[in-house]
C-alpha cells in the first residue's frame, strides 16, 4: 500500500501541479490572445520560445534553471537582493520551474481555440458597440471553453508527470520538494519495487483518468464540434 | 557495376578484419557515475594493451543495477557499492567467483569558494551555510557514507534540515559548482587536482576512512560476458598494476 512518505509526495505534487496550472493560465491567456492575433514579425520567435520544452529534454531545461536561479545567476542574484533568497530546493522554485516546463501545453490549445473563433464574431461585437474586454468576457471565453479546459487539464497533468527538472531544481527534500515522480525512481533505485508499483500504478490510473474525462467531455462538446 | 565494387570492398575489409585483428572483440560495461574519469582512461589502455574495445555506459550503480536485472547487454557491471553486485549474484545473473573490488571510494566535503571548507571539516559543527548537498542515501552508495561520516561527527540530526540529495553523485556535484548549495558530500575524483593529487578548486576537506564504514566499490562479471574474451580481459585488466595506478591517480583507494 502507499505509505505515508508516498502520499506526502502525492499532496505535493498536487499543490505544485495546481499552483503552476493557475500561474500558466494567467500569463498563458494573454500570451496565447496576442499571438493569436498578431502580425508582429516577432511572431515566429515567440512561438518556437513557447514551444521549446517540447523539443528540448527536461535535463537541459533543468540545469538551465539551476544556473539562472542559482546565487551565481542573474536571477539568483535579483531574488537575493530582493531579499527572497534562491529558487532552487525550495516549493516556489518548483512551481516557477514547472511553468518554464509545461507552458506549451497550456498556450498552445488556448491559441488555437483564440485562432479558430476569427474574425466575425469579434466584428458583430464591435456593431453592437461592446468593448475589447466585454468582447473577450462574453464572446471569447465561452467560444473559447474547449481551449481552457484542455489548457488545464493539459497543464495540470502535464506538471504532475515531470521528472527531470524537478529532478535538477528540487533537491528531493522531504516534504518540501519531493514529488511524486522522484519518489518513484527513489522506491525503483533502492530495489523497492513494490512500493514503486503502488506509487506508479496510482500514477498511471490517474493519467489515464484524466486523459478518459478530457476526450470524453472534448467530444460531447457542442462547441467542439461548431469548431471543427 | 556499383554494386560489384561495393561487394569487393566488404570482402576486402572483411578478410582484414578476420586476419589482423582476429581476436578483438568488444565489450559492454555499465559503470558507477563516480568512476567516469579513471575507466575512460582505463578503457584506452586497455584497449592499446589488449586491442579489445570496452564500450562504457555511465550512470547511477542503481539505474544499472534495474537495467541488468530486466536483461540489458551489459557484460561487466562497476558497482559504487558492494550491495547490488551481491544482489545479481543472489539472482544468479553472475559469473561464480567473479566478484571482487576494484577501487575504495573517497569521499570528500567540498565547496565552490575558497576558504569556506576548513581541513578538518569544523564547518559541518559551527554551521553558517544554508545548504548541504548529498547523494540520496536512498539509494546512492556515496549518500550512505555521508550519512555515516554525519553520524559519526554527531551533526547528523542538526543538519538534516539542510540537506539537498542529488539523485547520484554527479548530480550531487552540481548542487555545489552552481553554487546552489554552499557545501556538499561529493567524490574525491570529481575535485581532485592529477597535478598534484590534491584538491584542485574551491576547498575541500577530504574525509579520514575511519569515520565512516567500508567504501568497497565492486564488480562481477555478468554471465552475458562469461564467453566473451574481452570482457574476461577486461576484468583482468582492472586487477593489473596499470590499472591500479589510474585508480590512484583519481583519488581512490586501492584493493590490496
Amino acid at each position: 500500500m502507499l505509505n505515508e512518505a508516498d502520499i506526502a509526495t502525492l499532496w505535493l505534487t498536487f499543490k505544485v501541479a495546481s499552483l503552476a496550472t493557475v500561474i500558466m493560465l494567467m500569463l498563458g491567456t494573454p500570451l496565447a490572445w496576442w499571438l493569436a492575433r498578431t502580425t508582429s514579425r516577432f511572431k515566429g520567435i515567440c512561438n518556437a520560445l513557447v514551444a521549446l520544452p517540447l523539443v528540448l529534454p527536461p535535463t537541459v531545461l533543468g540545469f538551465y534553471l539551476l544556473v539562472v536561479l542559482g546565487p551565481k545567476g542573474p536571477i539568483g542574484r535579483l531574488t537575493s537582493e530582493l531579499g527572497w533568497g534562491t529558487l532552487p530546493f525550495t516549493f516556489s522554485g518548483l512551481v516557477v520551474a514547472s511553468v518554464f516546463y509545461s507552458l506549451p501545453f497550456v498556450v498552445q490549445p488556448l491559441q488555437a481555440s483564440f485562432a479558430a473563433i476569427g474574425q466575425q464574431p469579434l466584428e458583430a461585437a464591435a456593431t453592437l458597440r461592446a468593448g475589447p474586454l466585454d468582447t473577450f468576457f462574453n464572446v471569447v471565453l465561452p467560444l473559447a471553453k474547449p481551449g481552457f479546459l484542455t489548457a488545464t487539464i493539459l497543464g495540470f497533468a502535464h506538471t504532475v508527470g515531470e521528472f527531470g527538472v524537478v529532478l535538477m531544481v528540487g533537491g528531493n527534500i522531504p516534504d518540501r520538494t519531493r514529488v511524486v515522480s522522484v519518489q518513484i525512481y527513489n522506491h525503483v533505485e533502492a530495489l523497492d519495487y513494490e512500493q514503486a508499483h503502488w506509487l506508479a500504478g496510482s500514477l498511471l490510473a490517474f493519467s489515464f483518468t484524466v486523459l478518459l474525462v478530457l476526450y470524453s467531455t472534448l467530444k460531447t462538446h457542442p462547441v467542439a464540434h461548431q469548431l471543427k | 557495376m556499383r554494386i560489384k565494387t561495393l561487394f569487393t570492398l566488404l570482402l576486402a575489409v572483411q578478410g582484414l578484419c578476420l586476419t589482423s585483428i582476429a581476436c578483438a572483440e568488444t565489450t559492454l560495461v555499465a559503470v558507477a557515475a563516480d568512476f567516469t574519469k579513471p575507466m575512460t582512461e582505463i578503457a584506452a589502455e586497455f584497449q592499446k594493451v589488449t586491442g579489445h574495445e570496452a564500450k562504457l555506459s555511465f550512470g547511477s550503480s542503481g539505474k544499472a543495477f534495474a537495467q541488468i536485472e530486466s536483461g540489458a547487454p551489459f557484460e561487466v557491471y562497476l558497482s559504487a557499492s558492494e550491495k547490488y553486485p551481491q544482489e545479481l549474484e543472489k539472482s544468479g545473473l553472475v559469473v561464480p567467483g567473479s566478484r571482487f573490488v576494484y577501487a575504495i571510494g573517497k569521499l570528500v566535503l567540498w565547496s565552490a569558494t575558497q576558504g569556506l571548507v576548513d581541513d578538518k571539516g569544523e564547518i559541518l559543527k559551527t554551521g553558517g551555510f544554508k545548504h548541504i548537498a548529498l547523494a540520496d542515501p536512498s539509494h546512492a552508495p556515496y549518500g550512505v557514507v555521508a550519512e555515516e561520516v554525519m553520524t559519526s561527527l554527531g551533526v547528523l540530526d542538526k543538519l538534516r534540515p539542510l540537506c539537498v540529495m542529488g539523485e547520484n553523485i554527479s548530480q550531487t556535484f552540481q548542487f555545489v559548482t552552481t553554487g546552489n548549495a554552499e557545501l556538499g558530500f561529493v567524490a574525491l575524483a570529481q575535485v581532485i587536482d592529477l597535478n598534484t593529487g590534491k584538491i584542485g578548486s574551491g576547498s575541500g576537506w577530504l574525509i579520514p576512512d575511519e569515520l565512516h564504514g567500508p567504501f568497497n566499490q565492486t564488480a562481477v562479471l555478468l554471465k552475458t560476458g562469461a564467453e566473451n574474451p574481452a570482457a574476461r580481459a577486461l576484468v583482468a585488466f582492472l586487477k593489473s598494476e596499470a590499472a591500479r595506478a589510474i585508480i590512484r591517480k583519481y583519488g581512490f583507494g586501492s584493493p590490496e
